[in-house]
């Protein structure tokens, strides 16, 4: 997942924020965060933040109460506590803040690090393939080399036309 | 097709061989996998868990590994078909109380088999005898590799595969070994080892799983943290945290027979003087006897002998595998007559125990604790 911000690193501070009826999502970037100040709780809003971003993030209806609510299934944090498990796989985001302690006591990290499904992976190594051609091509265009230019400009755009990509999306 | 027909007979499934299996009855590596845009099986309503059942049925049905397999909705299984399932340990006792919109398929060999909307989705397991989990780590992993071509699997880059239970979430690993370990129960060792077994992070069961006790000292072993590892990782500790068990009940065994050698004989011989004699035996006693038998047969006190025999026994002698060779509803207490009636016929041609393997001496008595 890509920082909302620059949209260039991998966002490592996922925020949401419950207010009135309404949840917001941010997710950015080491650096982004420090520079927004979200390490300084009192100095930060996500309104703002989010103000500041534009329409990017969805800003999901939670429906009736002011108790947590899974917007896709309607699971509330009042079923997880009594059934111990989550209602769908969204709920992994609704209930993230709730969740996140609760991970770091029952796991070795919170963070997955094994299997990733083949297409995902795939589609993944291109982004970082394409990203690093795209560099490359900056480069080769300010120091004038276009024969190199032409030559990436190619590679690119032979990567990007490849079923599944989800990269230039 | 019947299940009673298509499951391996007892005799056979108790002659399959795999390294360790003199302690380590069997490997297991699970998965746990759901589709996207869907609510997990304990939240989604009747006509969604259809819904995925027969979408994910299809893609199961279709893996090579799948040929010839045994594929049924649960409501069209028995009472007594899902009880024998679960004394097989095919599936779980959770999945025995699903029916519609859940679903089992399972494979010729017994060694897949995949449970459609028990708590997720997808519950896909791959058995071994003995122990051989790295094996069956690949052979899931490859089933795993093969059904993400055809399912969209919920999945985060930062949490790996969502699941249910939180508890499973990022691999949806859950490896595990059943093992046999009379030696360190009768040393009376068995706590301190299942002490020092959870602190590296693994659960002990007993022999059905979460929450069951561990009948005839067979015990589970597994996994408990799936995020924040890879699977190999997992697998590799497992493993050797299995062969140190496995040391220190061949251990626990080699010290008894030197050091209390008429306590293992009367343990032994008493097991087999009431299995062989009784007119009357319940599931609990008969699998507590069996374990010693087993032992017995490890230890070389039942010439000609052979551990199948008892491993078959201990299938025979649960209550459904029972149940099912008579027609009429037993009540408890009659089965416990027909148990008793099965075990006299099975034993009527083993001898009962010598009391002194070769090379040792049998008069002695036990010595004292130092």
């Amino acid at each position: 997942m890509l920082c909302c911000i620059c949209k260039e690193k991998d966002a490592t501070v996922h925020l949401t924020q419950i207010a009135g009826d309404k949840m917001q999502k941010v997710d950015l970037c080491e650096e982004c965060a420090k520079h927004k100040g979200v390490n300084d709780p009192a100095g930060f809003s996500l309104a703002d933040l989010l103000l500041g971003l534009g329409a990017s993030q969805e800003l999901e209806q939670a429906a009736g109460g002011t108790e947590l609510k899974c917007p896709k299934c309607g699971f509330t944090q009042a079923d997880f506590k009594k059934a111990g498990r989550l209602g769908c796989a969204e709920c992994y985001t609704t209930f993230a803040d709730g969740l996140e302690g609760l991970l770091k006591t029952m796991h070795k990290g919170t963070r997955h690090t094994g299997k990733v499904p083949l297409a995902l992976q795939q589609s993944r190594d291109l982004a970082e393939r394409l990203k690093s051609l795209q560099k490359k091509l900056t480069k080769a265009v300010e120091d004038e080399n276009f024969e190199q230019a032409a030559l990436l400009r190619d590679e690119i755009k032979q990567l990007s036309s490849k079923p599944g990509n989800v990269a230039t999306a | 097709m019947n299940i009673h027909d298509f499951l391996i007979p007892p005799a056979e499934s108790a002659r399959r061989k795999g390294p360790h299996d003199r302690i380590v009855m069997s490997s297991r590596v699970r998965l746990a996998r759901n589709v996207k845009h869907a609510a997990f099986p304990g939240w989604a309503k009747k006509p969604e868990r259809v819904r995925i059942l027969d979408m994910i049925r299809p893609a199961i049905e279709g893996l090579p590994e799948m040929k010839e397999a045994f594929s049924e909705s649960m409501d069209n299984l028995s009472t007594l078909d899902k009880q024998i399932l679960v004394e097989r340990h095919l599936i779980s006792r959770e999945h025995a109380a699903k029916s519609a919109g859940s679903g089992l398929v399972l494979n010729r060999e017994e060694s897949l088999c995949v449970m459609i909307n028990e708590e997720d989705h997808l519950r896909m397991q791959a058995l071994r005898p003995g122990l051989q989990l790295k094996q069956a780590w690949m052979a899931i992993d490859q089933a795993d590799t093969a059904l993400e071509k055809k399912l969209d699997y919920a999945f985060s880059t930062d949490v790996g595969y969502l699941t249910a239970c939180p508890t499973n979430l990022g691999t949806g690993i859950r490896v595990s070994a059943m093992l046999h370990l009379p030696g360190l129960v009768l040393a009376e060792q068995i706590n301190p080892i299942i002490q020092s077994v959870n602190k590296l992070g693994l659960a002990v069961r007993g022999l059905y799983g979460e929450g069951t006790e561990a009948l005839g000292n067979v015990f589970q072993v597994s996994n408990q943290m799936t995020l924040g590892e890879t699977e190999t990782v997992i697998v590799e500790r497992l493993d050797k945290v299995l062969s140190q068990i496995i040391e220190h009940e061949e251990n626990a065994r080699d010290t008894l027979l030197e050091k209390k050698p008429k306590m293992v004989y009367n343990h032994i011989g008493r097991a087999y003087g009431i299995l062989a004699n009784a007119h009357s035996i319940s599931s609990k006693e008969t699998m507590n006897l069996l374990s010693l038998m087993r032992l017995g047969m490890d230890l070389g006190l039942f010439p000609g002998g052979d551990r199948s025999l008892t491993d078959e026994l201990f299938i025979l002698t649960q209550p459904a595998h029972l149940q099912k060779q008579f027609s009429e509803k037993l009540s408890a207490e009659e089965r416990d007559l027909l148990r008793s009636d099965m075990l006299r016929e099975h034993l009527r041609n083993v001898s009962r125990p010598i009391s002194k393997p070769a090379g040792t001496g049998g008069t002695a008595l036990d010595k004292p604790n130092k």
